[in-house]
């Protein structure tokens, strides 16, 4: 069995977790590989929330399979599909059914994902929906009525430690470490100057809050130029688009693996932050090569 | 200003197939300034559907007319005067406020819109309109330098960007198009009023925007 995260956070020197992506489909088959494949190599298994606006298999549902096959679930909310009285309906369900570690979005816009025509909810924006999962776990909902069995969810929020200008990006980060949170898992990061620089910002938070790199793996030049183009809030540098050029044809993936190991390893050697989140994109059962290349 | 743009001319002329006089009706106000709906507009939608109809050999009988506002039952009532009484249909080129008081106006005739209106925006140069306000029934311009993010942020957020901001401070919709929280964290930078954009903003009380709309002045 999985350890709490929140155990995890305080106790363990380096965290790592990984994705389970739902599938497009009612078939739970390979997601359920993936699962047991994970849970007991990383201490904690997101599950995206429809992710990049492409209609899944749910967040929720997927994490209910993490709990039933023993591993440690972070729920994914955005708040691109549901209004305030589903989020908390959602929170309430989640924790009934053992899920206390949530991940506060905002979530990617319609217009990048596979239903175009929807209409965007956003009736509630990350910062403020870490805010309701406050007022949540301290046993009331949004508007201050009394909740009959209350929660306790382990927070985490994202931040985007290479975007250009970051300052903005800082800002909001700070309404989200003011409105409290246990830990950030943050968007890509290939460039370790970016994160060191982010890292220096987050030193005022005394270690309370714990930061995971987000890492996410290469599988070859043109999909990294299409990360680029197409994949809100990732940035490549060019440096390992060559690189990944220059892999012999059918090693693509296999290079990806040894830049995301690298970047891994750099990270935990230098105690740049106090994990990582690998996001494998649809090669989850790559994810243990990614830790080996890392030497976890 | 109202922004509303032309409905392609198959979409108009299957709507008003079946019906013969037909008075088209535009609107002096806002969309002549955006170049859908005023007079000029009106001969040209005029014209096409004379040429058109001529050589169906389905010949239309159309009438035309631009009132100043379209939005007013009065000046409605009074400019188009009788030119109603013989029509079948009438075509609007107003905005949806135009097309639903001559509707309100003329309860036993059709009427079709031939706009499709689109926002409440102003010019940003010749022939480029650009949204502006949400009328969101609550103004947080007073936070935010002048720049609304209720509506020129795609997501519509009130406590900063999102993750999804380009390279360049572009927006993760349309590398084109500024991220409205970078243009207003340039801007209050500028006039050394930051502090605004590092308070937190609750969520939004829809309340105020409850729809459909009413405001009632005290002395009416």
């Amino acid at each position: 069995m999985a350890k709490p995260f929140r155990e995890t956070l305080k106790k363990k020197d380096f965290i790592v977790t990984a994705e389970a992506g739902p599938v497009k489909g009612s078939n739970v088959t390979n997601m359920v590989e993936h699962i047991e494949l994970l849970k007991d190599k990383v201490d904690g298994l997101n599950v995206t929330d429809n992710q990049s606006a492409v209609m899944r298999y749910p967040s929720l549902g997927t994490c209910l399979l993490v709990k039933e096959h023993g591993g440690e679930p972070i729920l994914q909310i955005t708040c691109r599909d549901r209004n305030r009285l589903a989020i908390q309906a959602d929170l309430l369900f989640a924790y009934s059914r053992g899920i206390d570690n949530v991940l506060c979005l905002t979530g990617d816009s319609v217009d990048v994902g596979d239903h175009k025509e929807a209409k965007p909810v956003f009736d509630l924006d990350s910062v403020q929906l870490i805010h309701l999962v406050h007022s949540l776990n301290s046993g009331k909902d949004m508007v201050g009525n009394e909740l009959d069995g209350g929660v306790d969810y382990c927070i985490g929020a994202s931040a985007t430690p290479s975007a250009d200008p970051i300052e903005p990006q800082l800002i909001k980060f700070d309404k989200k470490l003011d409105a409290g949170v246990d830990f950030v898992q943050t968007q890509a990061v290939y460039d370790l100057n970016e994160l060191k620089r982010f890292m220096e910002h987050t030193r005022k938070m005394d270690g309370k809050v714990k930061v995971l790199a987000g890492i996410v793996l290469l599988v070859g030049a043109k999909m990294a130029m299409w990360m680029n183009d197409n994949v809100p809030g990732i940035f490549v540098p060019q440096h390992f688009i060559d690189e990944m050029a220059e892999a012999p044809k059918g090693k693509g993936v296999s290079r990806g693996i040894e830049i995301a190991g690298r970047l891994v390893r750099q990270i935990k050697e230098e105690r740049i932050c106090d994990g990582v989140h690998i996001m494998a994109i649809g090669r989850e059962e790559r994810v243990p090569d990614i830790l080996e290349a890392a030497g976890i | 200003m109202i922004i509303a743009e032309r409905k392609p001319f198959e979409e108009i002329k299957n709507m008003i197939a079946g019906y013969k006089r037909i008075l088209v009706v535009g609107c002096r106000t806002c969309v002549t300034i955006c170049w859908a709906g005023g007079e000029k507009e009106v001969g040209i939608l005029s014209s096409q559907l004379r040429l058109q109809s001529g050589r169906n050999g389905n010949e239309l009988s159309i009438l035309e007319a631009t009132v100043e506002r379209q939005c007013e039952k009065e000046m409605v009532t009074q400019e188009l005067g009788d030119k109603v009484q013989d029509i079948e249909a009438i075509l609007s080129m107003g905005c949806g406020v135009g097309v639903q008081t001559i509707a309100e106006i003329y309860e036993d005739k059709p009427v079709f819109p031939a706009l499709n209106t689109a926002f409440v925006g102003m010019p940003e140069r010749e022939g480029l309109w650009i949204e502006m306000c949400a009328a969101c029934g609550d103004c947080f311009l007073d936070r935010t330098g002048g720049i609304c993010p209720v509506v020129r942020c795609a997501k519509g957020l009130l406590n900063g960007p999102c993750g999804g901001t380009r390279r360049g401070g572009k927006c993760e919709i349309d590398p084109e198009k500024d991220c409205a929280w970078v243009l207003i964290y340039r801007r209050l930078e500028k006039q050394g009023r930051l502090d605004l954009m590092r308070k937190y903003y609750e969520a939004k009380n829809y309340r105020k925007v409850k729809r459909p709309g009413k405001i009632e002045a005290l002395e009416a």
